[in-house]
């Protein structure tokens, strides 16, 4: 496999495709935005938490399939569990992109481990981090 | 004449480089330029055998290199066919435009005057006059942008009125390539009493530039997109307004005499050069237009519009790509339906092709021809054809492995 064979593969472009809970939520609690000043992209997370549990998310804006597919599975992976596991489950990822190319993968990363091609393309690690940095950005915005 | 492309390839050592495997194809000039060996000497020389400080010493390593420095700021000047003693050098195009808007435009731009600048400008000609308008009290009018991407002239004209200061507008859009009328421009900022400064970033490596003809007031551009090192700049003002322009950034160098209380400023270009400059860079610059003075710029200029014509009739052919406006030289924008920039410029990367995304530092002119970013191919001298070849097997490549199927 190459290594863009790899960054691109059938996870990442499917989640960028199809992204699952694109849009905005009726009732959010938490909302951030944030740039990618590199290119203008912008990702916005809506998040609904009660008593500490994320208990909807929704994300919209405008990106590459690396964000776009980071976004949907972020997603997918928050939504029922509390703040401090999508927290620490956000610094595992950072961990992983920054990381090097032949890093162990924790298995806790799930679907996001389709990002470990990302740790070949030093300028492309900032499109995967945005929608996490949307997400702790909504955290913190309590 | 036709340019022989192969041998003035080889004097460029990057194109040697192979990318990823694969051999470059630097469509990304519009960036920054590719470095001829002529370049890449004089600076080496210069650490070797000129490594002194400008204008200061009288010990020879310090004469060799004011001498060289001197001698690289003639070579500009005549490139732009200008006197010496107005060409101020800078750190680059948007440290020139800053010099103007912090130094002439807080002397001449006051409340209730206004500053035009085109939708079409570089970030670096359009956020010192927002500064400047909103610290001074003025207004900020644009010039809007056609479908094509040039600036509209009637418009413009209807913007203009006694306020008026300033005119900003850039010469070769970065973006579109679209090419402005700087002399019915000027003409017309004239007219309305205001002065008309042009920012030939991307114009100086692809027009022949001769600012007496060219009918503004201040132009600024790069070394870095001419073939010289990072780092270097030149702003050309007329003499006049120069001469009445108060310093920006004050120490040594741009003074005549100093006590504990006051200084006396030397009189332009070096009024407005404090500190010890880029004597490598400038130096650099000087090499670079020497050797494009070798080369033959008719034909030069010949093989750049083929090779433009070609990629652009190249990327306009392809399925699910659209060109951004109409480009007339240097520079041609694009997007693929159903990819992103950034992933389309990170695969064809990985084929050795070089090609810019994003929004390239023109934000509102994407939102103002409805995309939120593009892909950016940009030819100049060095370029040929296999470089074209490259990209569009590679732009087939990139709808393939982002499962881009159809228009």
């Amino acid at each position: 496999m190459t290594d863009l064979d790899e960054l691109y593969q059938a996870t990442i472009v499917d989640h960028d495709r199809a992204p699952r809970n694109a849009g905005t939520l009726a009732a959010p609690t938490h909302v951030a935005t944030v740039d990618n000043p590199l290119c203008g992209d912008v990702v916005t997370v809506q998040t609904r938490i009660l008593d500490g549990v994320v208990h909807d998310i929704a994300c919209e804006g405008r990106g590459c399939a690396l964000s776009r597919a980071a976004a949907s599975i972020m997603s997918t992976m928050v939504r029922g569990r509390d703040a401090a596991a999508a927290r620490s489950l956000a610094a595992a990822f950072e961990h992983l992109v920054r990381g090097a190319p032949d890093a162990a993968i924790p298995d806790e990363l799930g679907e996001l481990r389709a990002f470990a091609g990302v740790r070949r393309f030093r300028s492309r690690r900032i499109c995967a981090m945005l929608p996490f940095q949307a997400l702790i950005r909504a955290l913190d915005s309590a | 004449m036709v340019l022989d492309t192969d041998a003035l390839r080889r004097d460029f050592p990057a194109l040697d480089t192979p990318v990823h495997g694969h051999r470059l194809a630097y469509l990304d000039s519009a960036s920054t330029s590719l470095k001829p060996r002529a370049v890449i000497d004089a600076v080496v020389r210069v650490f070797t055998h000129a490594a002194g400080n400008v204008h200061r010493g009288v010990h020879a390593l310090s004469e060799a290199a004011t001498e060289a420095f001197d001698a690289a700021r003639d070579d500009i000047a005549r490139f732009i066919g200008a006197p010496s003693d107005e060409v101020v050098l800078t750190r680059g195009t948007t440290e020139s435009i800053n010099l103007v808007a912090q130094s002439w435009g807080r002397a001449h731009v006051g409340p209730g005057d206004a500053v035009i600048a085109s939708a079409l400008e570089h970030h670096s000609n359009l956020v010192p006059w927002q500064v400047l308008c909103a610290e001074r009290g003025a207004q900020l009018r644009i010039a809007p942008v056609d479908d094509a991407g040039r600036i509209d002239l009637a418009a413009l004209a209807g913007l203009l009125d006694a306020r008026v200061k300033l005119v900003a507008v850039s010469q070769l859009s970065n973006v579109v390539g679209t090419v402005a009328p700087i002399a019915e421009i000027a003409a017309l900022a004239h007219a309305a009493g205001a002065v008309v400064l042009v920012d030939g970033a991307q114009a100086v490596a692809h027009l022949a530039i001769d600012v007496a003809q060219l009918g503004c007031d201040f132009y600024a551009f790069s070394g870095h997109k001419l073939l010289a090192p990072t780092g270097t700049g030149v702003l050309w003002g007329r003499r006049a307004l120069l001469a009445a322009m108060p310093a920006w950034q004050t120490g040594g160098e741009m003074v005549a005499a100093v006590d504990l209380h006051a200084a006396r400023l030397r009189e332009p270009p070096h009024r407005f050069e404090a500190g010890t400059p880029n004597i490598a860079g400038v130096i650099g610059l000087g090499a670079a237009i020497r050797y494009l003075a070798t080369l033959d710029r008719s034909a030069i200029a010949d093989h750049e519009a083929r090779l433009h014509r070609r990629l652009h009739d190249a990327l306009a052919g392809l399925e699910g790509v659209r060109v951004l406006g109409v480009p007339e030289a240097a520079v041609v924008a694009f997007t693929v339906a159903g990819a992103h920039p950034h992933d389309v410029a990170t695969i064809v990367d990985r084929d050795g092709v070089a090609i810019r995304s994003g929004h390239h530092c023109a934000e509102p002119l994407h939102h103002r021809l409805g995309v939120d970013a593009s892909a950016r191919a940009s030819i100049t001298l060095y370029n040929d054809d296999a470089d074209i070849d490259a990209l569009i097997a590679s732009l087939a490549r990139a709808r393939r492995v982002l499962g881009v199927t159809g228009g």
